[in-house]
């Protein structure tokens, strides 16, 4: 299995998520073409069937569209669509769990921003 | 042009001995099989039968609708490609590859041209001085550009190095895209070769242990890690293939479906639910101990 790829969730989903994040980064632009699935199998090293399976429910969602003997495209407005998806989902997946180890830790709202504010620098300083 | 592929009830005796019992199957046109089997499990008895090599002591095959028993029109159609004994042969490649476009009517000489020179076969050498990688990359060579609607190869790499079995995968699954066949892929090398396939066959002893999509497969295998008795707790009542103990944790490999809330349960007791590659499922449905009362609940 491709060292890409870890065991905490089933191989479909992260093969969306790998789309969407190519989709969010613009490496896959609006109505460009992806990877055909054999070009997928070859490179992440997994079937068939499991890359089908997490490209359906893209195209399921409306992020991708599939031209009849073409292939997949990125659907308009996909990248707009996942953006606001994300956000809808960031208090769950990220402020949450941050929250919960911050009370369990006893940071108290102050220092939180601190870090913030500190993690803010630390991306700007990023490559 | 696509053929579809039956085995119905089929046993062969051989010497006295049964090698195939009781197989009933059927493979779909367009698709990539894996055959997996121990040593001795009757994989190429089966391939066999599907190459007209032999015709089954019970049962019927059927290629297309037809019998493939010395049916020249259908043997025409299928491959089988395995290691060859090229000792004898003289012959270049150029003289292999006039032969398989006289029997082989989808054979195609451009892209097995292109094929010869990806695996970097030399041409003016006769195939018997060939190593036995060369050789194995010429049956590659054949089995693909030969286009027949049922290709089986029966663990053709035998000796080919990775790179070069890589340039083989690559090929196949290229080629398996623009030109659906029938394929079946008979391999030991499971984990190398896994993400290759759409349905897994697995044979034991002579018998069909279990047909099924890979994906369907992977998603019954479950490896179940945590303290010994959280994780003793939760795989009670379930299949277990493989239990393996390091200090005061246990892993257990199951075999099953999980929904939803069980997962929950599992990681509010800090149990962890991991995927089973599918050479571990392997190794262990067709272990020795508790193979036979495996056996009736596929």
């Amino acid at each position: 299995m491709s060292p890409s790829f870890d065991d905490k969730k089933p191989i479909f989903l992260q093969i969306k998520e790998l789309i969407e994040d190519q989709i969010v980064n613009d490496q896959l632009k609006e109505h460009e073409q992806i990877p055909s699935t054999t070009q997928l199998v070859q490179f992440y090293k997994i079937n068939h069937l499991t890359i089908s399976k997490g490209i359906n429910l893209l195209v399921d969602a409306g992020i991708l569209y599939k031209k009849r003997g073409v292939g997949m495209f990125v659907a308009e407005k996909a990248k707009e669509m996942l953006l606001t998806q994300r956000k809808e989902r960031f208090l769950d997946e990220y402020v949450l769990p941050m929250m919960r180890e911050a009370v369990k830790l006893g940071i108290a709202d102050g220092e939180i921003n601190l870090l913030i504010t500190k993690a803010k620098e630390g991306i700007k300083h990023e490559p | 042009m696509s053929l579809n592929v039956t085995l119905e009830q089929v046993s062969v005796n051989y010497g006295g001995k049964r090698a195939l019992s009781d197989i009933t199957l059927e493979l779909e046109a367009g698709k990539i099989y894996g055959l997996l089997g121990r040593n001795g499990a009757g994989k190429t008895t089966l391939l066999s039968l599907l190459a007209s090599y032999m015709e089954p002591t019970a049962g019927r095959v059927r290629i297309g609708g037809n019998n493939p028993y010395e049916h020249a029109e259908t043997m025409a159609q299928v491959s089988f490609i395995y290691e060859t004994n090229y000792s004898e042969e003289s012959d270049k490649i150029k003289g292999m590859l006039q032969v398989a476009e006289r029997y082989r009517p989808h054979f195609d000489r451009a892209y097995a041209e292109e094929l010869v020179q990806l695996f970097g076969l030399p041409m003016n050498i006769p195939i018997k001085k060939f190593s036995s990688g060369m050789q194995s990359a010429l049956n590659a060579v054949i089995g693909l550009a030969n286009r027949t609607p049922v290709t089986i190869f029966d663990e053709v790499y035998r000796g080919m190095d990775a790179p070069t079995r890589e340039i083989f995968y690559k090929q196949l699954l290229e080629d398996q895209a623009d030109h659906p066949r029938t394929m079946i892929l008979s391999t030991h090398l499971v984990s190398e070769m896994d993400y290759l396939f759409e349905d897994v066959v697995i044979l034991h002893k002579g018998r069909m242990l279990l047909k099924e999509p890979i994906d369907r497969l992977l998603d019954r295998g479950a490896s179940i890690t945590g303290a010994s008795a959280e994780v003793d707790a939760f795989v009670r009542g379930m299949k277990i293939l493989n239990v393996q103990q390091l200090g005061g944790t246990k892993s257990a490999i199951v075999y099953g479906e999980f929904d939803e809330a069980q997962r929950r349960a599992a990681a509010s007791k800090g149990l962890d639910i991991g995927p089973v590659p599918l050479q571990d499922l392997f190794i262990h449905l067709t272990g020795e101990e508790g193979s036979h009362d495996n056996h009736s609940e596929f």
